[in-house]
Formats: C-alpha cells, sequence, structure tokens
C-alpha cells in the first residue's frame, strides 16, 4: 500500500496532479464570481476564500516535512516548494482582492489602513516575508545566498504562520468567534512543535545535557 | 400597486400559499382596520404620502415585490419623515439569506439555514419595570395594537455593509404610549429570545445569552424606531428575527434586536450584549458615524448589498445613517467620539 503511494509520489504526473488541485479553489472563486454564485456580498466572500486559501496552502505546506519524516515518504519533500508557491499565489489573490475590493486601489488609504490598523498590519507583514521566500524560492538562489543563509531565511515561514493566525484571530476576535481561528492555531502549533522536537538545537541540548547544566 | 394590496382585502383576497401560510386572524382583523381607517378618511392623508412618493418614484424602489413566501403582511406608507428612502430596494433574497443572527450560528448564511426551527407560535412580549400599565402582550394583540406602515429603511451593519429593506410594523412609541412609563424610565431595555433547544448558536459560548439590546427613552419614542413584524409585505422570515423585532435604522444592525420576548423599562442605562462582550469596540449608542471607526475597520465607507458591482468603489457611509435631520437633535452637546 505504502509502496504504491509512494509510487504514485514518484510518478512524473504527480506535481501537475497537485497543480491542478491547488489551482481547483481559484477556479471556483473565479466561476463563482462570474456566476454570482458567492452569496448576498462577493466582496467580502473573495477577500475571506483568498485568506482561507492561504492558511489551508501554509498548513499544507508546513505539514509536509513532519509527515515525510514520520511515514517515511521522502518524495514528499519534491512537492513542498509547490505547495510554498502555492501559499504564496493565494495571498497575492488575498492581497489584491482587499487592496481593489475594499480599498478600489487608492493606495493612499490601503497605506493609512495598514498604519492604523494592527490586524491589517500583522496581515501585511506576513505578506511581505512571504514576498521574499518566493522571491528565493528558485534552485540558483540557494546557491547565490549559501545554503545556510538560505535556510535561515526560510524558516520565516514560522514567524509567517503564526503572524496569519494572529491576522485571523484579529479579524474574528471583534465578533468573539473564534471557532475555525482554533482549529488552524492547533494545526499550526502542532506543525511547529514536532520541528521544535525534532530541531537540531533540541536533541543537541539533550544529548549534552544542556537543560541540566 | 399599493392601492390594489388595499383593495384586494376587500375583494377576491390575497392570492393564498399553502395552508400554512394562511393570512393569521390578526391580519384580517388589521385589514378590517384599515378599511375603517380609509372609510373615516384617514387613508386620504396615506394616499397622499404614497402619491406624493409615487411621483417623486424614478426607480424600482417605488414597487415592493412580495416574494410569496410567507403569509401577507401590509401596511399604509408611513408619513413619518424619513421612513420612505427612494433608493433601490435590496432583493428580497439577499435580505434573507445575509445576516447576522447570532442565536443561529456566526456565520451570515447560518440564520437562514437554521432558523426554521424557531417556534413562534405562541408568541408573548412581556412588558415591565418602571411602567404604570405592565403586562403580557400576545403577538396578536401586538398586532392589532396599531395600524401597520410600510417603512422603507437603510440598514447598515457594524462590519461595513448595507441594505434597504421595506419592513412592516408601526413606531415603538404607540407600544409604549400604552403602558405609560413613570417618569423614572430613562431607558428600555430589550430582551430577545434564548432557546437552546430550538435555537442552535444559544448552545455556544459567543456571547452571553440571551441577546440584550438597549435604547435611551427619546430614542425609543422617536418615530423612526419601528417595532416590525413584516418585511417586503410578508410576515418576517424567522431568520430576519420573528415574529417581532426592532429596527432602528440610524444605528449600526444589531442594535436591532430580533424576536423580542421582554421590553423592560429602567432607570440606568442598559448593558448591552455586545458592549458587555467586546466594551472598546461597541458603545452603547452605536449611532452610525463615519467619523468613527471600529478598531479593525473604517466606518466610513460601505458596500450596499446586491446593488454596487463587485469591482465598484464602496459608497460613503452618512452620519446617522443619513437621518440626520430626523434624529441629530437627539444627540445635541454629546461628544459621539466618546459615547460611540
Amino acid at each position: 500500500m505504502k509502496l504504491v503511494f509512494r509510487q504514485a509520489l514518484q510518478h512524473r504526473s504527480a506535481k501537475p496532479v497537485l497543480w491542478l488541485l491547488c489551482l481547483l479553489p481559484f477556479a471556483w472563486l473565479v466561476w463563482g464570481a462570474a456566476n454570482d454564485a458567492l452569496g448576498a456580498n462577493p466582496a467580502e466572500y473573495l477577500i475571506r476564500a483568498t485568506g482561507d486559501w492561504t492558511l489551508r496552502l501554509l498548513c499544507l505546506t508546513l505539514a509536509v516535512t513532519p509527515l515525510r519524516v514520520m511515514f517515511g515518504l521522502p518524495e514528499l519533500a519534491r512537492l513542498r516548494r509547490l505547495l510554498g508557491l502555492f501559499t504564496y499565489f493565494y495571498v497575492v489573490l488575498h492581497a489584491l482582492c482587499y487592496s481593489w475590493l475594499d480599498m478600489g486601489f487608492e493606495w493612499g488609504e490601503v497605506a493609512a489602513d495598514i498604519a492604523k490598523r494592527p490586524f491589517i498590519l500583522v496581515g501585511f507583514s506576513a505578506f511581505v516575508l512571504l514576498t521574499q521566500l518566493a522571491l528565493t524560492s528558485f534552485n540558483r538562489a540557494i546557491r547565490w545566498l549559501g545554503a545556510k543563509r538560505w535556510q535561515w531565511l526560510h524558516r520565516l515561514v514560522y514567524v509567517v504562520a503564526v503572524l496569519a493566525v494572529l491576522h485571523f484571530f484579529w479579524m474574528r476576535a471583534g465578533k468573539s468567534n473564534f471557532a475555525e481561528v482554533f482549529v488552524y492555531a492547533s494545526v499550526i502549533l502542532a506543525l511547529l512543535a514536532w520541528r521544535a522536537v525534532h530541531s537540531s538545537l533540541w536533541r543537541h541540548l539533550f544529548s549534552s545535557g544542556g537543560f541540566t547544566r | 400597486m399599493r392601492f390594489n394590496q388595499f383593495s384586494k382585502s376587500s375583494g377576491s383576497g390575497f392570492i393564498h400559499g399553502p395552508s400554512g401560510d394562511i393570512t393569521p386572524q390578526a391580519v384580517y382583523a388589521q385589514r378590517r382596520d384599515w378599511l375603517k381607517h380609509m372609510a373615516a378618511g384617514a387613508a386620504g392623508l396615506s394616499m397622499a404620502a404614497w402619491a406624493s412618493r409615487e411621483a417623486l418614484a424614478q426607480t424600482p424602489s417605488d414597487v415592493v415585490v412580495r416574494p410569496g413566501k410567507l403569509a401577507p403582511l401590509t401596511g399604509a406608507v408611513s408619513r413619518v419623515s424619513g421612513a420612505n428612502t427612494m433608493e433601490k430596494i435590496t432583493t428580497y433574497a439577499d435580505a434573507s439569506s445575509y445576516n447576522n443572527f447570532y442565536e443561529f450560528g456566526t456565520d451570515k448564511s447560518d440564520p437562514a439555514k437554521y432558523a426554521h426551527t424557531l417556534q413562534i407560535k405562541p408568541w408573548t412580549v412581556e412588558v415591565e419595570g418602571l411602567v404604570k400599565k405592565p403586562g403580557r402582550f400576545d403577538l396578536d394583540a401586538l398586532l392589532k395594537l396599531s395600524p401597520m406602515e410600510e417603512r422603507i429603511y437603510r440598514l447598515r451593519c457594524v462590519e461595513g455593509w448595507s441594505m434597504v429593506i421595506p419592513w412592516v410594523g408601526y413606531s415603538l412609541a404607540e407600544l409604549i404610549k400604552r403602558v405609560e412609563p413613570l417618569g423614572s424610565a430613562k431607558y428600555v431595555e430589550f430582551i430577545t429570545q434564548a432557546d437552546p433547544k430550538t435555537m442552535p448558536g444559544v448552545r455556544s459560548r459567543v456571547l452571553d445569552w440571551p441577546y440584550v439590546e438597549g435604547l435611551r427613552m427619546d430614542e425609543a419614542m422617536h418615530p423612526l424606531t419601528l417595532l416590525s413584524f413584516g418585511m417586503y409585505g410578508e410576515v418576517l422570515p424567522n431568520q430576519n428575527g420573528a415574529p417581532v423585532r426592532l429596527v432602528v435604522p440610524w444605528k449600526y444592525g444589531f442594535k436591532s434586536a430580533k424576536s423580542l420576548v421582554k421590553i423592560r423599562f429602567v432607570e440606568k442605562q442598559p448593558v448591552n450584549s455586545w458592549g458587555r462582550s467586546a466594551p472598546q469596540e461597541y458603545g452603547f449608542y452605536s449611532n452610525v458615524n463615519p467619523n468613527v471607526n471600529h478598531p479593525r475597520w473604517s466606518q466610513a465607507t460601505e458596500r450596499r448589498i446586491g446593488e454596487d458591482g463587485l469591482f465598484a468603489k464602496k459608497r460613503k457611509t452618512l452620519m446617522f445613517n443619513g437621518y440626520e435631520a430626523q434624529v441629530g437633535q437627539l444627540y445635541t452637546g454629546m461628544d459621539l467620539s466618546k459615547l460611540y
């Protein structure tokens, strides 16, 4: 069973299939907007749905390494960048929907909004950080930056994850509606906790008795 | 169109839907009252108001299209100043499928999905507190208490969207006058239905139940403050606060408490549910005010549901939701940036 799964992951159509899967939400949103199928407030629907899909893909991206290690599926590694870039794709749509549908591309107002509201500032910061990761996501960037520096830079994704959940939490705070926030926060917390436990730093501290000294 | 609604009541009657939708007796009685009013010449006045609205009419907003889903409940065109906006009326489909009613869930599509379980028969509203004549009013008594009026109000949600809705009801002042408040009654508290068996949202701890709202006495007595029993020429759908709710058009939508079960006259300013939940975000007054921002979003603009295109710029929000001429004087001398 596992063998079949691994073979599927290795198959050359694995990436194209994942591509299509990642584009499905986008296709639905475009179709829905064109056919008036997004409810009474399509602008709000688009802004929220693109934010939701950013969070979901961020969780999936962060889940790649834990799943790879836990289930012994090295093939998963080559799908990680694809998921990461689709996370960026949806956050770009999210920012675009906000600036366009909510702010009418009035950049002065957008800037004022970012400065005035912590909830927007947090979301904007996450977007800026993700942009850097997306810009340095190609192979040659690793060579240019050096593997170590590149890795440190890309650890910013953990900061992005925390900011993203905070942004979502703040958005829902005024309406005391935390059920979904709790779900995303738990998933991200679990994925970050797994990393903390498995990090070399942690192991180093343990094996050398770093805590007792 | 409107005239037909009246004349039909003396003729063949309305076209009825399924037996469950048959017009309640109270509504028939209401229509008979109407005939009496017309005979007495009172109709002349309301017809004049209707005619003036008609004369100004250029948009389809003049014609309230009855969706034909629930029992009819019609009213004469209101003569209250500001009660007949000429703006385009939001479709019934949008108005009855997109709203906040946390007793049925936190998503704006939840009320339409889950409110069918709400039990509205029998229904009584208890009036208590600092009044000479407290009492329990059953729904029929309330329906007969004063002639029904149709009022087309803008509704501005604190979340930044708005609608235009034709409500049916009468000024809350009519009920208040009947129960004769004492001089010590300074505020009116509205307590709404909170039944965990029929309202799934009440089982969650999102807010303290029951949902409570409040108005200052002069706000409650203002003719624009509506006790509403219907919309779009029919009784209220459950998801919009059946069978009786408040509509205060110059305040953010959450002030207009739904499915009322108790009206209490009190001396001290009541603590409303959202004020209790997040006092830094929702004040007691919650007047629509483009200059006082919500901490997490601007209140300067709004999106009119179903009307402004997806890529259209949002429209400017008006002070007191455009009812400044009618209600501005209630707040003379108050610092509205502090008492938001």
